[in-house]
């Protein structure tokens, strides 16, 4: 049998045409950029775009730029440094209230801590409705709270907080060696002590890490949250722009530029040490 | 021999302490509680007004129940046109930073190209994208058009960074190869350098689709299109009702395009 198939096909494995992908594999490719295409086709195509607007945008930016420049530094002391600070203060106080409502919504959530199913339920429930809220929306519903100020900004920033910090802390809690857990629980020791010598020191580079990075984020959100009243640096930013003074606008916005970067820096230089 | 020497130290301190009081945590902790104090009285944050507070919550989560559909073609609209801004920022934005992210990649490009790309894209990233967009309300005026424009800024700011370091963790042995051949600078970037990163580049662009959908929900109220505009009009007019049902629509999108994505993912493993 060898015989007769061998000597024509020799060669054959040679032959063979090889193609990268399989049917299946290159349908989807084929579904996938359809996909794209169409949804972006329909969206130019539905989208109100208004063509004198668009015309004379080069002109208008240049017009901006122009009218930002220079900067009203004069305006820096009197009116932005105060409100910088405010933002800092909200930021810092938001991202404690934060993790203060987080932690026990992470214990519920996590599955080795808390044995009751239908309490991680409830607990996961109520981290994924805070993440889905956006912080500005979190800061038009506590404007309605609490009224107009900075309590409306620490507080959106705080509810934001909650489903990310207590999502990863969460996650953070589930990963870890049950080991020293049980070793403490065999000796004896009170729920209390197990959480704080056994769970505590494990889940520390976590909590650190997670804390952080959410006041990096928070610095960045309280900047905008006073654009809808909740105090901080947008309040000002907010009334430069309706008073059309945009070379105020221009110095607020290097303020928070300066802001954002120095947080960010402090935060790469605080991680490193620490973890 | 020298490793079994040096914890023997170590075991013994801890065994005299086996629970030692962490006496720089607990000075941390009272800073803390020291600004706290101190941060909040900046802010005016009282017990009273906390009190004053819950009772408008309790008012003001009285009239937001039951939610009010009945203005549902104003809703389905203004959602309609938030997708629309999301997948035109994230198809601008992801063309955008593709030779962005190739020309922050510092083991690609010379450090005289790649440093000011990669000071760029911080600044795209450090701006939030409300405030990118109200300078392009300025520029372009009001309308969707705005809105795509500030989130393709934010896309080039996470999507570009993420580019340049998937392309920085490439492994360097096919681009050799492929030059050693006399490949052009393009042939290398297609035949060595993309099939290394394709499946993650597809990964980030969808992330960057989910995260400009829920960013393309607020743009609006700074007057950038989409349903923040309808949102930010029902707060002004105390339309609490109509507010919850806005909000419902948000998360229930949200959530959908959270599944959907969460989906292809795992479909792609």
């Amino acid at each position: 049998m060898s015989a007769t198939t061998t000597t024509g096909d020799t060669l054959a494995p040679l032959r063979r045409e090889w193609i990268r992908h399989t049917p299946a594999e290159r349908l989807t490719r084929w579904v996938m950029t359809l996909t794209i295409v169409a949804a972006t086709v329909w969206a130019v195509r539905t989208i109100d775009i208004i063509p004198e607007f668009l015309i004379d945008a080069p002109e208008q930016m240049a017009d901006l730029l122009l009218r930002m420049w220079p900067p009203d530094l004069a305006y820096y002391p009197t009116t932005v440094h105060g409100a910088l600070i405010e933002t800092l203060h909200i930021a810092t106080l938001g991202t404690v209230f934060g993790f203060l409502m987080a932690i026990p919504l992470a214990l519920l959530a996590a599955r080795n801590i808390c044995r009751i199913p239908a309490l991680n339920a409830l607990a996961q429930v109520g981290l994924v409705a805070s993440r889905s809220v956006n912080s500005l929306v979190w800061a038009l519903i506590f404007v309605a709270v609490f009224g107009p100020g900075a309590a409306a900004g620490v507080f959106a920033i705080a509810f934001r907080s909650i489903g990310f910090v207590g999502k990863l802390l969460a996650e953070a809690l589930e990963e870890m060696n049950p080991g020293p857990r049980e070793a403490l629980r065999a000796a004896g020791a009170p729920w209390g002590a197990e959480m704080l010598k056994a769970v505590w020191p494990q889940i520390r580079p976590a909590f650190w890490g997670v804390a952080l990075f959410r006041w990096d984020i928070n610095v960045r959100e309280s900047a905008v949250l006073g654009l809808v009243g909740a105090g901080g640096i947008g309040v000002v930013l907010e009334d430069a722009i309706n008073f059309f003074q945009w070379d105020q606008v221009a110095t607020i916005l290097l303020a928070i530029l300066a802001v954002v970067l120095v947080a960010e820096i402090v935060v790469t230089r605080v991680r490193a040490r620490l973890l | 021999m020298s490793d079994s020497a040096l914890p023997a130290p170590q075991a013994e301190a801890s065994a005299r302490r086996a629970f030692a009081p962490d006496w720089g945590m607990r000075i941390l902790g009272i800073l803390l509680i020291a600004y706290l104090f101190y941060a909040a009285s900046q802010l005016d944050l009282g017990l009273g007004r906390f009190i004053t507070g819950l009772g408008e919550g309790g008012r003001f989560l009285a009239r937001m129940v039951p939610p009010n559909f009945e203005r549902w073609e104003l809703l389905l609209e203004g959602l309609l046109e938030s997708i629309q801004i999301a997948v035109l920022a994230t198809v601008v934005g992801i063309i955008l930073s593709l030779p962005l992210g190739l020309l922050a990649a510092r083991n690609l490009a010379p450090w005289w190209v790649s440093g000011p790309v990669r000071a760029f894209i911080a600044v795209c990233r450090s701006l939030h994208y409300v405030i990118v967009a109200i300078i392009f309300v300025k520029a372009i005026g009001f309308g969707a058009m705005a809105g795509v424009a500030a989130l393709v800024v934010a896309s080039i700011g996470f999507a570009a960074k993420l580019f340049a370091e998937a392309v920085e963790e490439i492994s360097m042995k096919p681009v050799e190869a492929v030059r050693a051949t006399g490949a052009s600078a393009m042939a290398v970037l297609i035949y060595a350098v993309l099939p290394q990163v394709a499946s993650r580049f597809v990964g980030f662009s969808l992330y960057q689709l989910d995260s400009n959908l829920r960013n393309s929900t607020l743009v609006g109220i700074v007057g950038a299109g989409g349903i923040g505009g309808t949102l930010f009009a029902a707060f002004k007019r105390f339309d609490y009702d109509f507010v919850s049902a806005i909000l419902l629509a948000i998360i229930a999108l949200i959530l959908l395009a959270e599944v959907i994505s969460g989906r292809i993912r795992a479909a792609m493993r």
